[in-house]
């Protein structure tokens, strides 16, 4: 029998293979699942353009936190992936850039120093090519197992977004579900644009942190993507059907200028 | 002493905070109040004052004394309005030509509704972003606790001052404990693992300095710290603009490599 998910909005039974085709969008109601890395991949860049870059860096226990090796161990396994981010370069539309993409099937998409380190040289990466990034973040936010190292990437990444910047490229984020904690409180937000998936949870302090913290339940809606438009957090709702093209789109409209010409114009 | 000791000890309601230091350490001081967006968050506080007769900008996380205060201020918990206002005063240092000296001791950012609604997440990370640009020196002194990214919001820094009694972790020592054994009493072995003591953050290359506090006064620790920041800018004062900006993104490019 064919491998069956339901949706956690409408209750409707999904045959995985048809919901893949649909771009893990709920046929019936429109809700979005979660996507993997690859997912995703596969989604925007163009067939076969896709080269990944630090595929094997991988995390070791390094303050010998309690079962954290175990914690890694299984995170693999399920996910056949070495860590919570897949960098690499890719076309978009014919138009080249690089790429990172969390996964939050491993940790919850938590970072700690390879995701911290991954990303960074992504971005090190693309300011020595002179390439624009894509980064689709999902992530609770830093990983408690690391300690302060995880902390400090938060850091550290924002430093490298600051020296692409500096070069004049484009780096644009799009926030998936869900985009919390240290990444939201970093590099999510640090896009020169920034795009939402339609009903993605996306904020700073955990939702059941917060009730606690006020004693009251929080408002339907609250930290989803559309609050974040509302209030002026973000530039678009990015859908999964239009993602690639208005991608492309974007890419096209920053398309760096070769130097010799810029000085002519 | 245990990683528990020290988080009580930093975080203490006895302990001298930033605002003291400055007192201490600084003359004329002159506080500016605001952000200039939306409101004054009482839980940053900043302005300018004299360090040995040179203008310096100071900024402190500030939980206040009193009940009253500390309601006020939020118990030190900054909102974004709060990281708003060092953004602004740093820039302005920047356009003065002054150092910034930024003191840390706050259990994190604050959560909540309203904080959410006026970007919490966003304000700490332009702040990340912000000041791996500013065109001065930035010293962070490590006071009390380091909580989070609501601390690290104001730690970008060249160099990085920590008391041996302060701490910096990533979680809260008891949040830690309720999500690995579902249970916040655990709080005192959770801060073990977590290696948040100064020692640990100087281990890693994270903090350049440890101020031993020992059983001195506060007083008599001021003059210290005074000496220190007064080497530790003189030395960043010496570097060109391109070769700090270079040297503080390096400083934190190798943490975790």
């Amino acid at each position: 029998m064919a491998e069956t998910v339901k949706c956690k909005k409408c209750g409707a039974e999904l045959a995985m293979d048809v919901l893949r085709k649909h771009k893990k969008i709920c046929p019936c109601c429109g809700y979005y699942f979660r996507m993997t890395a690859r997912e995703r991949i596969d989604m925007i860049a163009d067939r076969k353009s896709f080269k990944e870059l630090d595929k094997d860096l991988s995390s070791y226990d390094v303050i010998r936190f309690p079962d954290y090796e175990k914690k890694l161990e299984k995170a693999m396994d399920e996910t056949g992936e070495k860590e919570a981010v897949i960098t690499g370069t890719a076309t978009i539309g014919g138009y080249p850039c690089t790429l990172f993409v969390m996964d939050s099937a491993f940790m919850m998409g938590s970072m700690g120093t390879v995701v911290g380190e991954k990303i960074t040289r992504i971005f090190e990466y693309a300011t020595e090519n002179r390439l624009p990034v894509i980064g689709f973040t999902c992530s609770g936010g830093a990983r408690m197992q690391e300690g302060v190292l995880s902390l400090m990437q938060m850091a550290k990444i924002s430093g490298a977004v600051r020296w692409h910047s500096n070069a004049g490229l484009l780096y644009i984020t799009v926030l998936t579900d869900p985009t919390t904690g240290g990444v939201t409180a970093s590099f999510a937000m640090e896009g020169d644009i920034i795009a939402a998936e339609p009903g993605a949870l996306i904020g700073f302090a955990g939702q059941r942190v917060i009730e606690q913290t006020i004693g009251q339940k929080l408002p339907e809606g609250f930290q989803k993507a559309e609050f974040q438009l509302e209030h002026g957090f973000c530039d678009m709702l990015m859908g999964r059907m239009e993602m690639p093209k208005t991608l492309a789109n974007l890419l096209a409209l920053h398309r760096q200028i070769p130097e010799k010409e810029r000085r002519n114009a | 002493m245990s990683a528990y000791d020290k988080v009580t000890l930093a975080r203490s309601s006895s302990r001298a905070m930033g605002s003291f230091y400055i007192g201490q350490i600084i003359d004329d001081f002159v506080e500016f109040h605001g952000d200039r967006r939306f409101a004054d968050d009482g839980a940053i506080c900043g302005g300018v004052g004299l360090l040995n007769g040179e203008p310096v900008t100071c900024i402190t996380m500030k939980r206040g004394d009193t009940l009253e205060e500390r309601m006020a201020r939020n118990f030190g918990c900054p909102s974004p309005e709060g990281y708003r206002k060092a953004l602004r005063l740093m820039k302005q240092a920047e356009k003065f030509h002054r150092p910034v000296i930024c003191f840390i001791g706050s259990p994190g950012a604050y959560c909540g509704i309203g904080a959410e609604e006026r970007g919490q997440g966003q304000a700490i990370a332009e702040n990340l972003w912000e000041m791996f640009g500013i065109r001065v020196p930035i010293v962070t002194v490590v006071i009390g606790e380091g909580g989070s990214g609501g601390a690290l919001a104001l730690s970008v820094c060249d160099s990085m001052i920590m008391f041996d009694n302060a701490v910096y972790s990533v979680i809260s020592p008891e949040g830690c404990a309720s999500i690995l054994w579902k249970d916040s009493s655990k709080a005192p072995e959770a801060a073990e693992v977590l290696r948040l003591t100064a020692e640990d953050l100087y281990g890693m290359d994270i903090a350049d300095v440890i101020l031993h506090e020992g059983y001195r006064t506060e007083e008599e620790i001021a003059v210290e710290l005074k000496e220190m920041l007064t080497k530790e800018i003189g030395k960043l004062k010496r570097l060109s603009t391109p070769r700090l900006l270079a040297s503080r993104y390096e400083k934190f490019r190798k943490i975790g490599n």
